[in-house]
């Protein structure tokens, strides 16, 4: 289990009320087999006005390939910083990207958003592959991305 | 030093560099054909216009990108899903499915990094570091073998790997330094050991808020000629705070999607104009033809892998250890070895291991790397040195006289120098006479006289080796006893008698050939390959000295054969001319790759005596393609010593041989083989002068007399003997 509170705060210098108040979430990407190299996947957070908010991983570990993910490098400049160790390998076709963070209960039903942004070399980049907004209710059910993304669930 | 460069790195990363030449070479492919086959926009199309068309035909664009082999491809969405295509860009319609080459990418991977991720990668590009260790000190052994850049394309001599090893080097370095060096760039810039990348301009903070340019309002595209586009990516629908993306061959910017404004440019930074040029360079994309002839010179790595095995093979056969060896910043003697078959560094390792018994620290090394600089202990020098063909330098010192004559002053160690040769030929030790007496006239100080070891007498050596001892206050004896390659078993199958009558008995004698196991027949040792002309060693019974005859076949004919007259009182004639059918004896190969008839379709022109006929009439039986073959053959009597007389009939109607020239020396009208060259003086001349090959064989003073004869013979087309030996057109094999 990472624990992703202290790294959202710090990155980001958000105060979210209530925020000591934190549940594992467990984050499940499954990729489709789209016939090509690992994909990097960038997935972070935005807010109800659609301001970026904080990354939650990078898969994908050259930052010379992050240009590709490009509504997440729009936001951040492209700062390796916003996902300092919370970086892992890229995401093979067919596999699944599974991970489990502490967040925030405060993130959760109050407008927020979670985007994944995906590019794999040689094919399309495709930013905002998903978009999927983070309440209770929708905790379990899966939402499917527009080019790599099979499903994404996230579940609490 | 720098052969020990060249060396490990080959061996140690033959595999690793085989897969990249071979996956870089099937990858240089394609480029080229991705150009052949995209459709090409026409001269003077910009960007606005495609971008119009393609919307047209796929109202959902999101991004068009233009590959540098020209190949524009579309990626769009429809009702929610993606779609893309390779797009003609005078229709904007899709003609080709965008997906990538599944073999591209599985050559890729393995390219560059063995399907291992980033050690993988680390691993391909320790093997192009070392592609580029051997090609560096590679063009360092090349300039020092063929005697100094200016001959870098001279013609090379030697056995047949190593020749061919070099020949494709000199051709290929170019290419694998260019793609070696782009590779380590490439895999320093995948790191992020490169200032490159991340050219991408600050998103704009402000917009106009508005939507509905259409593509023709943007100005920028208009101007854009589609040569220059690399991508442009479109707005999100329904998102006013998006903007256009474009990215040309000069860098990128944002276009409003209101009023169609540049809102931010951010040309491309040096660093990234170097790292583009650095991956067309090495992939061929943008440059497809440099691709292929990078791709077709990478081909010749293997070849190249596998000639240099078989020199290091053949090099480590052919010369005995030397236990002990000392650095040269070290040792207190230098011994440098001159030697062109190996002979001598056996010589070398006696005087070594002497040497080092006595308490001494020995550095023995090839003449070739002569270097006084790094001889800070040295107390003393000692050359031995045999002697190629008239005088040359033998092949492990090459470059030593240049390089001694290029010195300011001598080295203060002092010099013994030690030739080895046979007495029989003119030239005899004239190479090691040469560096004696160069190191003369540089004023370098003589440890003891110069001398000489005739046909490797243990004798010879043992006297001189008193004579070195004295000199250094040791106790030296030298006890040498020649090596002796590994034998095979030959046995006669037939053999046939000539000569009697007239005092010259001789035998023409064939042998079977030895059963060659796989790895030999493989790496072409021993009697596995062999040509007419090369030469056979026979170990008497009683002696250890071998004696050498030339072969009268090669290795397609089926059969060893050798012609040998009987010597009164000798040890090796006297026992293989009373071989009977199925009696054995030990043999080796050597190979004599100077005395052949070479590639090319020139005239042959061959002149042999007595037993000299084996070569020569090797070479005609060998003949299949019909090359003009002009025989000049010197016997005593037709009746008796006229060897293969009846083979030349049928070779002569065969067409294997042109003519047929004898000289007959007993009877009526005695006349020399040299005497029937200049009885067809203008014949010869004309053939010469039409290119032929000369080839001579036999006794030392029918070699001289044939010499003088064709000094006479081509004064008047103003030639001599010399400048055709200079050529390679004119070579002797002489006892």
């Amino acid at each position: 289990m990472k624990s992703l509170l202290a790294t959202l705060a710090l990155t980001t210098a958000l105060t979210l009320p209530g925020y000591a108040m934190a549940r594992p979430v467990t984050l499940t990407t499954q990729l489709n087999n789209y016939r090509g190299d690992g994909a990097y996947l960038a997935l972070y957070v935005s807010d109800s006005s659609g301001a970026y908010v904080g990354s939650l991983w990078m898969a994908g570990g050259k930052s010379k390939y992050y240009e590709h993910l490009t509504d997440w490098y729009r936001a951040t400049g492209g700062d390796p910083a916003q996902v300092n160790g919370i970086t892992g390998a890229s995401v093979g076709a067919g596999r699944s990207l599974e991970i489990t963070l502490d967040l925030a209960d405060a993130l959760f039903d109050a407008g927020y958003t979670l985007h994944i942004d995906a590019a794999v070399e040689d094919m399309r980049d495709s930013p905002n592959e998903v978009a999927v907004p983070l309440t209770t209710d929708g905790a379990g059910t899966p939402v499917s991305g527009r080019r790599y993304i099979a499903s994404f669930t996230y579940d609490m | 030093m720098i052969r020990v460069l060249h060396r490990w790195p080959g061996l140690l990363a033959l595999v690793l560099v085989t897969v990249l030449a071979l996956s870089g070479a099937a990858l240089s492919i394609f480029p080229a054909a991705e150009r052949l086959s995209a459709p090409q926009a026409e001269a003077g199309l910009r960007v606005a216009e495609l971008a119009t068309r393609i919307q047209v035909a796929y109202p959902g664009v999101e991004q068009i990108r233009r590959a540098p082999s020209g190949r524009i491809t579309a990626y769009w969405f429809d009702q929610g899903t993606p779609g893309a295509a390779v797009i003609d860009p005078a229709t904007g319609q899709g003609v080709a499915s965008a997906d990538p080459n599944q073999t591209v990418r599985w050559l890729t991977n393995l390219h560059r990094s063995l399907f291992l991720g980033d050690g993988g990668r680390i691993a391909m590009a320790l093997g192009a570091a070392a592609m580029l260790v051997l090609s560096v000190s590679g063009v360092a052994l090349v300039a020092r073998r063929v005697g100094g850049w200016r001959h870098w394309f001279a013609p090379l001599r030697g056995p047949l790997a190593g020749r061919l090893h070099v020949e494709i080097a000199r051709i290929a370095v170019l290419g694998l330094m260019l793609s070696s060096t782009t590779a380590l760039w490439m895999t320093a810039s995948t790191f992020d050991l490169l200032p490159d990348g991340g050219a991408v301009p600050t998103f704009p903070n402000e917009v106009s808020g508005e939507m509905g340019a259409t593509i023709s309002d943007l100005a920028t595209l208009a101007t854009t000629p589609v040569a220059d586009l690399r991508e442009l990516s479109f707005p999100y629908p329904d998102d006013p705070t998006d903007v256009f993306t474009l990215k040309t061959d000069h860098g990128t910017g944002y276009l409003d999607q209101g009023n169609g404004a540049l809102l931010v440019w951010a040309d491309l930074t040096g660093w990234d104009r170097v790292s583009e040029t650095i991956y067309m360079l090495h992939t061929g994309q943008g440059a497809a033809m440099l691709g292929l002839v990078l791709g077709l010179m990478a081909l010749g790595l293997p070849a190249m892998g596998a000639t240099g095995v078989l020199i290091w093979l053949t090099g480590r056969r052919g010369r005995p250890r030397i236990r002990g060896n000392q650095s040269a910043a070290r040792a207190e003697t230098i011994l440098l070895v001159g030697s062109e078959g190996g002979s001598t560094w056996g010589f070398a390792a006696t005087l070594h291991a002497a040497l080092t018994d006595a308490g001494q620290s020995v550095h023995t090394a090839p003449m070739s790397t002569f270097a006084p600089d790094r001889y800070a202990r040295a107390d003393r020098i000692i050359v031995l040195a045999s002697t190629y063909g008239d005088g040359a330098s033998p092949a492990s010192a090459n470059g030593f006289l240049d390089r001694l004559a290029a010195l300011d002053h001598a080295p203060k160690a002092p010099l013994a120098v030690l030739g080895f040769g046979d007495r029989n030929f003119p030239a005899y030790c004239a190479f090691a006479k040469a560096v004696s007496a160069a190191a003369e006239a540089k004023g370098w100080s003589e440890l003891i006289p110069f001398d000489t070891v005739d046909r490797q007498s243990p004798q010879d050596f043992v006297r001189w080796g008193r004579a070195l001892g004295q000199a250094m206050g040791l106790d030296l004896e030298l006890v040498h006893q020649p090596a002796v390659p590994a034998t095979e078993t030959l046995t006669l199958i037939s053999r046939r008698d000539y000569g009697a009558e007239v005092q010259v008995p001789t035998a023409i004698l064939r042998f079977a050939l030895p059963r060659a196991t796989l790895w030999k027949r493989l790496s072409g040792a021993g009697f596995a390959r062999f040509n007419a002309g090369d030469l056979i060693g026979i170990l008497p019974e009683g002696s250890p000295v071998p004696r050498l005859y030339s072969l009268a076949s090669a290795r397609r004919d089926g059969f060893v054969e050798i012609v040998v007259r009987k010597h009164p009182g000798g040890l090796g004639s006297s026992q293989l001319t009373a071989l009977e059918p199925g009696e054995r004896v030990a043999a080796f190969l050597r190979r004599n790759p100077g005395f052949q008839p070479g590639r090319g379709s020139a005239p042959l022109i061959l002149i042999g005596a007595g037993t000299g006929i084996g070569p020569l009439a090797g070479f005609v039986r060998g003949n299949a393609r019909r090359r003009p073959i002009h025989l000049f053959f010197g016997m005593r009597h037709p009746d008796s010593d006229f060897f293969y007389g009846e083979e030349m009939r049928a070779w002569q109607q065969e067409g294997r041989l042109s003519r047929l020239v004898t000289a007959v020396s007993r009877g009526g009208r005695p006349r020399y083989v040299q005497d029937a060259v200049r009885d067809d003086a203008a014949e010869v001349a004309r053939l010469v002068r039409n290119g032929a090959r000369v080839l001579v064989c036999g006794g030392r003073d029918m070699a001289a007399g044939v010499s003088d004869a064709l000094v006479e013979i081509l004064a008047p087309v103003g030639l001599t003997p010399a400048v055709l030996k200079a050529e390679g057109r004119y070579v002797e094999d002489v006892y």
